[in-house]
């Protein structure tokens, strides 16, 4: 079929609004921020102050982290929901590797590690072996592995001197360094690293290009001889191990392992990745745009608060901001 | 009865037609034919309310038209069939839905409910005229490719339709499947139906149609009753340069065997296939449609499950259970559906090319070498001629004609030793479908083996030096190009013995 040459733009008289809306969509994320910062820093100025910038960035670090996670996933066309509850996992395993068995850092590590190993794993072989749909397979597993944190931890939140069920206290104590890693600025270094490894990962490696290749046209990759389900296995390990890694920084920063602590980042990751989906223009999932998507909800959250909007009203104020930006970005886009 | 006069439309950078003045009349077939990228679909796209911001005027009967939406078009009667069927299909819907979409979006007045059983009689009362036996429960994602192409001229004809627009409707159909269709545009004829038929094969045009338009860069550069016309003066005209030979010459000489394959079944089609490829050779696998080509390619390739049988390259046994596999033992595969299965709409022309060969561009830690692939890529748009503004252009904006270069240019890239090419010229203009023979000539001549699967038979006697006639998933035969003809190909591939 003569498919004639470029036929996305459709009408010529209006091409200046459209390019209006074509740069809309490349920077409408950043123009909402600086929105943001403008409304948040006249409202109080001590919004943009060194000290609350970098209260932000600690605050977002953790969602990062994860939204990271979820972004490769997004890369191959998959979805993967169960990071909250990996998160959870990963924070319930680390403290009680501490204060339960009183092991050092190392073996705290390893264990949140292995855990995300073997959910991604799972995850993989449902997905790949299984066939069953990305979403439904991780959907399951949030519940699984949610129920599993639960029951490892017995319900209860693991602190340091818990009293244990024979009566006695816990004896172990966690680690000073590890206490380290969920302050400033180490926790901030940790989200800088996570964004930059995966987007060097993405965008300048051949087995990034595949991934994107996969989340393209599936079927064009596999008769490319691209090993699609190789790749598939790799971007949930991945997943699952950025999650884990939020979960430990989430260990980290609050020295305790509550239940479902990782759950709330679930949705906020989620947003993330897919707000950085239009950062710039990409058109696909990345990790810097996930990482304005980040930084957007952050800046919300934190201004919201140093302008006293009651928490229970905060997630409307939240979702209409996300609403906004994201209608800029997709307005008359097709 | 429908006058278009001096319609003119632009895209950013290209005006896509000018000035065209074309005319149909009731109960009349009309073929409309030109190279990719000619303004054919974008002119009947026009016609039929899709592209609304041309200039010009439109006149049914005398009476100026507003055609600005597919609304308008379908108040007037005019009915397009798109080539690209899925595109029109709701894949989870029953036959019956899809034939009656248009009835169960603008026919319902008030009524709320649907009247399941009136539904799927009326649809099948459409088959039945069309002499099609599909049930209209089954679910159009179950269908072959020409039977939803059945489905989609029901749907047109269910509809008031005074115009029908085909656009290449006889690509994915077999020699009976055809000559169905073409009894079934005469039937339409006899109803007054003006029929607008696009297509790229020749001979059909001259044994249906009665006018012949042809389209060159966007005007109308003749329109001639068919049987005051030849068939090397439309290829003339399209090209707007004669046409020498059509096949390249070659001078064959083959080597050692570089693929064996023995005995291989596929679960579902493929029974007992024993082929051999020799350096420097181009094999054909004829056949009808859904004889079991596009089923032995994929075999072959990995992409399906062998269930017997061995394949061996350059006389070691190879296990191919992949295309990951076939890839790494130097076989590729240039699938049939080119758009669905060889592209990544949303990536560049750069990576559509490189996809396969990026090894080849990658350092250390398997860092890309973003120089080197913008320039093998770059070479390779040079080589093929593909048009697009650069590189980096996502390849969703290149015309059809272009894409399917970058899906070819990519295996080229890949440097393979064995190329399966199925169906390559489907859906490929004349001027494109020469280049595309001069490339597997030029692969041939290089000693890569190539296998030529396509029910064109013209092309298969054209291109190849030996024949496997496929039927029923079964190579029925074998024979040497220069000592047989089409007549023969096709008496095996109808199941002659």
């Amino acid at each position: 079929m003569a498919t004639e040459q470029i036929v996305t733009v459709k009408k010529q008289p209006v091409k200046e609004s459209f390019q209006l809306f074509s740069w809309f969509y490349k920077y409408g994320t950043l123009l909402t921020i600086g929105l943001l910062i403008a409304v948040f820093t006249w409202a109080n100025p001590a919004f943009i102050e060194g000290e609350n910038i970098i209260n932000i960035l600690r605050s977002i670090s953790i969602v990062t982290i994860i939204a990271i996670g979820v972004t490769i996933s997004l890369a191959i066309n998959g979805f993967d929901l169960s990071v909250g509850s990996t998160a959870s996992l990963a924070n319930a395993l680390v403290i009680s590797m501490f204060v339960w068995y009183s092991q050092n850092l190392f073996v705290a590590l390893i264990a949140a590690l292995a855990a995300a190993i073997a959910v991604g794993a799972i995850n993989a072989l449902l997905i790949v072996k299984f066939k069953i749909p990305d979403m439904l397979t991780t959907l399951a597993m949030m519940f699984i592995i949610q129920g599993a944190a639960l029951t490892y931890t017995k319900g209860a939140t693991i602190t340091q001197n818990m009293v244990m069920p024979d009566g006695s206290f816990a004896a172990g104590t966690i680690s000073p360094i590890f206490e380290k890693i969920g302050q400033v600025p180490w926790i901030i270094f940790v989200m800088v690293a996570a964004v930059v490894l995966v987007h060097i990962f993405l965008s300048y490696t051949k087995h990034g290009r595949y991934m994107y290749i996969i989340g393209g046209n599936q079927e064009a990759a596999r008769l490319s001889g691209i090993p699609v389900n190789k790749y598939k296995v790799i971007a949930y390990l991945l997943s699952a191990v950025c999650a884990a890694v939020g979960g430990t920084v989430l260990a980290a920063r609050l020295m305790t392992a509550e239940i479902n602590a990782g759950s709330p980042y679930l949705m906020d990751a989620v947003a993330a990745a897919f707000i950085g989906f239009a950062v710039f223009g990409a058109g696909k999932p990345n990790a810097i745009g996930t990482f304005i998507g980040a930084v957007l909800i952050g800046i919300l959250q934190n201004g919201l608060v140093m302008m006293s909007v009651p928490y229970y009203a905060m997630d409307i104020v939240k979702g209409a901001v996300l609403a906004f930006a994201l209608g800029l970005t997709y307005y008359k886009q097709k | 009865m429908i006058e278009m006069r001096n319609i003119s439309i632009d895209f950013p950078g290209v005006a896509a037609l000018k000035n065209v003045n074309f005319h149909v009349e009731k109960g009349t077939i009309h073929a409309l034919i030109g190279a990719n990228g000619a303004g054919k679909s974008t002119l009947m796209k026009v016609l039929s309310g899709a592209y609304g911001h041309y200039r010009g005027e439109i006149y049914f009967h005398g009476e100026q038209a507003a055609i600005r939406s597919p609304k308008d078009a379908k108040q007037f009667g005019v009915q397009m069939v798109y080539q690209e069927v899925d595109t029109a299909l709701i894949p989870h819907l029953t036959v019956g839905e899809n034939i009656m979409l248009e009835q169960m979006i603008h026919g319902m007045g008030r009524k709320q409910l649907i009247h399941w059983k009136q539904l799927h009689k009326q649809a099948a009362d459409v088959l039945a005229n069309l002499n099609v036996a599909i049930s209209t429960h089954k679910r159009v994602d179950e269908l072959t490719l020409a039977e939803k192409q059945m489905v989609l001229i029901a749907r047109a004809i269910s509809d008031q339709c005074s115009c029908l627009i085909l656009d290449e409707p006889t690509a994915p159909l077999s020699q009976t499947e055809t000559e169905e269709l073409f009894r079934l545009i005469r039937l339409l004829k006899k109803k007054e139906v003006a029929i607008i038929f696009i297509s790229h094969r020749l001979p059909e045009l001259f044994a249906i149609c009665e006018e012949i338009a042809v389209m060159r860069n966007g005007e109308l550069v003749m329109k001639e009753k068919t049987a005051l016309t030849s068939p090397d003066d439309v290829i003339e005209q399209m090209l707007g340069k004669t046409l020498d030979e059509q096949y390249p010459s070659r001078q064959p000489s083959t080597g050692e065997t570089i693929l064996e394959v023995k005995n291989l079944s596929d679960d579902h089609m493929v029974k007992n296939l024993n082929i051999e490829v020799r350096k420097g050779e181009i094999i054909g696998i004829a056949g009808l449609v859904g004889a079991g080509k596009t089923e032995i390619c994929q075999a072959l390739f990995g992409a399906s499950l062998q269930t017997s049988g061995a394949i061996f390259i350059r006389g070691q046994k190879v296990n191919i259970a992949s295309p990951t596999d076939a890839v790494r033992h130097g076989m590729v595969l240039v699938p049939e559906e080119r758009r669905k299965e060889g592209m990544i709409i949303s990536e560049s022309v750069a990576t559509n090319l490189t996809v396969s060969a990026m090894s080849r561009f990658s350092k250390l830690f398997s860092f890309i070498d973003f120089k080197k692939e913008k320039r093998a890529a770059e070479d390779m748009i040079q080589r093929l001629g593909i048009v697009t503004p650069s590189a980096e252009a996502k390849v969703a904006n290149l015309s059809g004609g272009n894409q399917q270069k970058v899906v070819i240019g990519k295996w080229l890239l890949g440097e393979a030793d064995i190329y399966i090419f199925d169906e390559p010229t489907k859906g490929v203009d004349i001027g494109a479908k020469r280049e595309i023979f001069g490339l597997i000539t030029e692969l041939a001549k290089q000693g890569k083996g190539v296998i030529y699967a396509s029910s064109e038979l013209a092309d298969i006697v054209g291109m190849t030096d030996r024949v496997y006639v496929v039927y029923d998933g079964e190579a029925v035969k074998e024979v040497p190009t220069s000592s047989t003809s089409e007549a023969e190909i096709l008496y095996y591939s109808t199941g002659g013995k």
